[in-house]
């Protein structure tokens, strides 16, 4: 007994010999490497990936205002609406507390809504969505979701269901957006939920609520203010 | 002579990965994976090939530095390493595949703490030679691989009707949405391991009575 554990000791103090410096300095030259790669890749990636999403943002514009050839960025500032310049070579990283809208513009260069985004917490996770607005008739006319992790077959049907997507067509969002069931829908105001996916579908309606809440009478003034008057559609 | 056995050896490092010590099958690791992500075939591609990269870049780099590494930092170490390729591979599915990156979501990141790749730095990357740690490395990864499709292709045709996107039947089909629910997952991999596990049976079974009928 006594020799095997004489036996074991000295392999034991063997392996405590490297001092905790070169630990530290083997670690340190690891993450170091690690930090150069991970730079090289995030400088070269980092454009594209924010270029993906200026496109994933525009084509979405695009989707919930039809007829839409240009935009501008509008920012919120002191309660007003201020045109903000992007350099789409140069994009700055948002604030989170900068809220942002844009104004979609046809080929005749003429208003023909607004792109809002908006999230409320869904079934499962955030659902991050952007919608159109017509700021003279007070309707929504366009509804996307960007970013959403509801149950898929379920919750995903209000961006896969094509009678869900009808509600959008040209929403009155005054007194209020009202939920209502299948094939019930009588008033401008009201949305038809999904069957089976109603967690979802009042999401939507509270997201569409909310964020309208926010914008509405800032869109009023900004469209009082700048005199503009929404093109109709062709 | 050492020639042949050399080679019978890699193939042996190879191949075992892909049958005899499949990762999900054999040694049922890369759980969180194999039933989060195998929702469709595309995504559980996605998947097996990111691993993958990680798992070869990784291997490499930790049988080349197998010498360097103290022994008492080890896993630091290879968990740096390991990181270091996921966080590349996370940017560039971004740059180059967003709808990808969209749907993998943070399964990418936590391809990091994924066992199959730890445990084979810990295993073998760093007590082989690059070239052999290569070669298991590829074989684990073809097997993991393997294991994602076939829990995510039969996960796709029944619970969304479709193959890689493509539907395969028509209208009249009714999805059987569980499948690609969470529950879908469990079904299917408990479905697919007693499958392995009747088969790895009956022919041990079989061996033995020939034995015995031999004797």
């Amino acid at each position: 007994m006594s020799e095997g554990e004489e036996n074991i000791t000295p392999e034991i103090v063997e392996e405590k010999e490297p001092s905790s410096l070169k630990l530290i300095l083997a670690l340190g030259i690891a993450g170091l490497i690690s930090g150069i790669i991970l730079v090289g890749t995030y400088i070269y990636t980092d454009p594209l990936i924010k270029a993906n999403k200026a496109a994933a943002t525009q084509s979405a514009i695009f989707k919930v205002l039809e007829g839409c050839e240009s935009f501008t960025t509008l920012v919120l500032e002191n309660d007003k609406l201020v045109e903000k310049i992007v350099d789409p070579n140069k994009e700055e990283k948002n604030d989170k507390d900068e809220l942002i809208i844009y104004a979609g513009y046809n080929a005749n260069k003429e208003l023909i809504g607004f792109a809002i985004p908006g999230s409320e917490p869904g079934f499962q996770d955030i659902i991050g969505t952007i919608f159109g607005y017509d700021g003279t008739k007070k309707v929504i006319i366009g509804f996307e979701v960007l970013e959403s992790k509801e149950t898929p077959g379920l919750g995903d049907k209000i961006f896969k269901d094509a009678d869900f997507q009808t509600n959008f067509a040209a929403l009155a969002i005054e007194p209020e957006i009202i939920p209502v069931k299948k094939g019930e829908k009588q008033n401008p105001n009201e949305v038809e939920t999904i069957a089976g996916a109603t967690i979802s579908s009042k999401a939507v309606v509270r997201l569409l609520n909310k964020t309208m809440a926010v914008w509405q009478k800032t869109i009023d003034d900004y469209i009082k203010e700048n005199d503009l008057t929404v093109a109709e559609k062709q | 002579m050492s020639d042949i056995e050399n080679k019978s050896q890699a193939a042996q490092e190879f191949l075992k990965g892909l049958w005899k010590e499949n990762p999900v099958f054999i040694s049922v690791l890369g759980m969180c994976p194999a039933l989060a992500v195998t929702n469709t075939a595309i995504n559980s591609l996605a998947m097996g090939l990111a691993t993958t990269f990680v798992l070869l870049c990784s291997s490499i780099l930790v049988s080349l530095l197998k010498s360097i590494i103290p022994k008492q930092v080890r896993i630091t170490a290879y968990i740096i390493i390991i990181a270091t390729f996921v966080t590349v591979v996370d940017f560039s599915l971004a740059a180059f595949l967003p709808a990808i990156h969209k749907e993998l979501g943070a399964f990418i990141a936590l391809i990091v703490v994924n066992c199959l790749i730890l445990g084979r730095q810990e295993a073998f990357a760093s007590k082989n030679s690059v070239g052999l740690s290569i070669l298991d490395a590829l074989g684990m990864s073809v097997g993991f691989t393997f294991a994602m499709l076939c829990i995510g292709m039969p996960r796709e045709i029944l619970g969304s009707g479709s193959l890689f996107n493509i539907p395969l039947f028509g209208e009249s089909f009714e999805p059987w949405v569980v499948m690609i629910l969470p529950p879908g997952g469990f079904f299917m991999l408990g479905f697919l391991l007693l499958g392995f596990n009747w088969y790895a049976q009956r022919k041990k079974e079989r061996e033995l009575t020939k034995q015995t009928q031999k004797v």
